[in-house]
């Protein structure tokens, strides 16, 4: 067995065991952290399939900023996690045909993806010659779907300007500190230094 | 023999192995004495000897607080994950060797010559906070993890203006690759070649981030001891403390190589006619972290508030504005070509 099909099967056993104990460990804390490992090993699939430049935004992204907000919010919001895993055998049917659903939906993407008629020639953006494949994306994004790129950027910046919109409050009669004035104040106008002259006082 | 090296599994499992020790066993020497130099500056600032007991000029204090740490019993809160709380310290340190696979100390010298080096950093630098949120929450008590709050919160802030300032670079050399990007330096004027002239601001920035991601005084909030005792690490003793303080150190000297791979010129030699070399590299790291050293004996702490302010309102929008100037800079070859390095060297 090469080093590769090893490592293969050490990421693929991560990611499977990592997604399962995500849904069946019984602290949230640990499932944010098995769904971390999971992320970690779908990163190191990327790097045997030589996609690195996504492994790396998958570590990035997903392991380094979107787990940290999780984390977060498992830890700080007074959730009873038992009472909602409680109900789990409940929903299991559905979540299996969820399960299902998107699994044969995967199936067919791919499937049409390698063996449709004329999928070949659907495949527009051809790889650019003699580049790495990092700078290959680059050019392929930012010169042919630059305006795609463009608007899925602006649809990022409305949500988070919508999210800012609905927490952002201003409450009157708090004291806010304003730096700049605090820092542009003249000694002058704040103190005043007096002679005190020992045994008279002011 | 060679040929064991290069065509079986096991001789290529062996060389690699072989590499790794290379790095890390004279990293972690050097860290030994590292920390007897920061403590020596921050003893000197303050007018105090600073260790002088153990060896010549107190040099083995190091090799003798390490001794200590791990002769010492390791006492588990009862409350304690058992788990996360040994899993933390062990993330934490092996994260920061971790980064280490892909910094060049020479032309060729880089144990994974890899073309995206510069999101390998920054993905495990960004991985770095899950040690001390792992640790924090773990120890279940309350001064670790208010502590590992506030490290989250600022270290994925100042990742972010790191990030930014990174950006800058990679449009300036044209590459992910360290190697390529110390390339991009290479010029005929020596140290008035390399990028800290074209990118002056932004070298206060980066250093000024780079205390605050590796919890470095004056940002060392997490682990403010007026405040909360020791942060995250309250709950910790013996070995696992020490693997703590290990990697924390380990990312602070990995702080330092960065800077001096991406203002500095990494290993080529400010003045031209010099032979390049490792030994500039290390002079080099070694400077940026006497700078480190001065920084924590002579500023005082900053307040929570002001922290995230300087993060999110003055270093975001700073860094944001020079990534755009300067990637209309090396669009438009304005300033002779001095921010479009990426046909100089590489």
């Amino acid at each position: 067995m090469s080093v590769v099909t090893l490592a293969f099967y050490l990421f693929a056993v991560g990611v499977l065991a990592g997604g399962f104990f995500t849904v069946l460990s019984r602290n949230p804390v640990h499932s944010v952290l098995w769904l971390i490992l999971a992320f970690m090993s779908a990163a190191g699939l990327f790097v045997l399939l030589g996609a690195e430049f996504i492994a790396m935004l998958l570590m990035i992204v997903y392991v380094g900023a979107v787990a940290v907000l999780f984390l977060f919010v498992v830890m700080m919001l007074d959730v009873d996690f038992a009472e909602l895993k409680a109900g789990m055998a409940q929903y299991m049917p559905v979540a299996l045909a969820i399960g299902i659903v998107m699994l044969m939906s995967l199936g067919l993407a791919y499937g049409d993806w390698q063996m449709a008629d004329g999928a070949a020639a659907a495949r527009v953006a051809v790889t650019p010659e003699n580049t790495q494949n990092t700078a290959a994306l680059g050019l392929i994004l930012y010169d042919q779907y630059f305006l795609i790129f463009q608007l899925a950027g602006l649809i990022l910046l409305v949500a988070m300007i919508g999210a800012i919109v609905l927490t952002l409050r201003h409450r009157d009669g708090v004291k806010r500190q304003n730096v700049l004035e605090q820092m542009w104040r003249d000694p002058k106008d704040a103190m005043e230094l007096k002679d005190v002259k020992p045994g008279q006082g002011l | 023999m060679a040929e064991f090296f290069t065509n079986t599994n096991l001789g290529i499992f062996l060389l690699i192995v072989g590499q790794c020790l290379l790095i890390i066993v004279p990293l972690l020497v050097a860290l030994a004495f590292l920390l007897y130099f920061d403590r020596k500056v921050w003893a000197a600032v303050q007018m105090r000897r600073g260790p002088n007991v153990v060896g010549v000029f107190g040099l083995f204090q190091s090799f003798a607080d390490f001794i200590k740490y791990a002769v010492k019993e390791i006492v588990v809160p009862a409350g304690a994950d058992k788990f996360v709380f040994f899993l933390a310290p062990l993330v934490s340190f092996v994260l920061a060797m971790a980064a280490w696979a892909v910094i060049p100390f020479n032309d060729g010298w880089v144990l994974a010559n890899i073309n995206v080096a510069v999101l390998y950093i920054f993905a495990f630098s960004s991985l770095e906070v899950y040690g001390v949120i792992m640790g924090g929450w773990a120890s279940n008590s309350k001064y670790p993890f208010l502590g590992s709050l506030r490290s989250a919160a600022q270290m994925i802030s100042y990742e972010v203006s790191l990030g930014l300032i990174i950006i800058g670079i990679i449009i300036s050399a044209g590459s992910l690759n360290l190697g390529e990007i110390v390339h991009a330096q290479d010029g005929d004027y020596g140290l008035f070649s390399w990028f800290w002239i074209p990118h002056f601001p932004m070298l206060f920035l980066f250093l000024i981030s780079a205390m605050a991601e590796t919890n470095r005084p004056p940002f060392d909030l997490p682990e403010a001891e007026s405040e909360l005792v020791a942060g995250y690490q309250v709950e910790y003793s013996s070995t696992p403390f020490l693997l703590f303080m290990i990697g924390e150190y380990v990312a602070i000297v990995l702080m330092c190589a960065l800077v001096s791979l991406f203002f500095f010129g990494g290993w080529l030699s400010p003045i031209p006619g010099l032979p390049d070399g490792i030994m500039w590299m290390f002079g080099k790291m070694f400077l940026v972290f006497f700078i480190f050293a001065m920084v924590k004996a002579i500023t005082p702490r900053y307040r929570y508030d002001q922290l995230m302010r300087i993060g999110w309102k003055v270093f975001l929008p700073m860094s944001l504005i020079w990534v755009v100037f300067v990637a209309f800079a090396a669009k438009f070859d304005w300033f002779w070509g001095t921010f479009a390095r990426w046909s100089v060297g590489g």
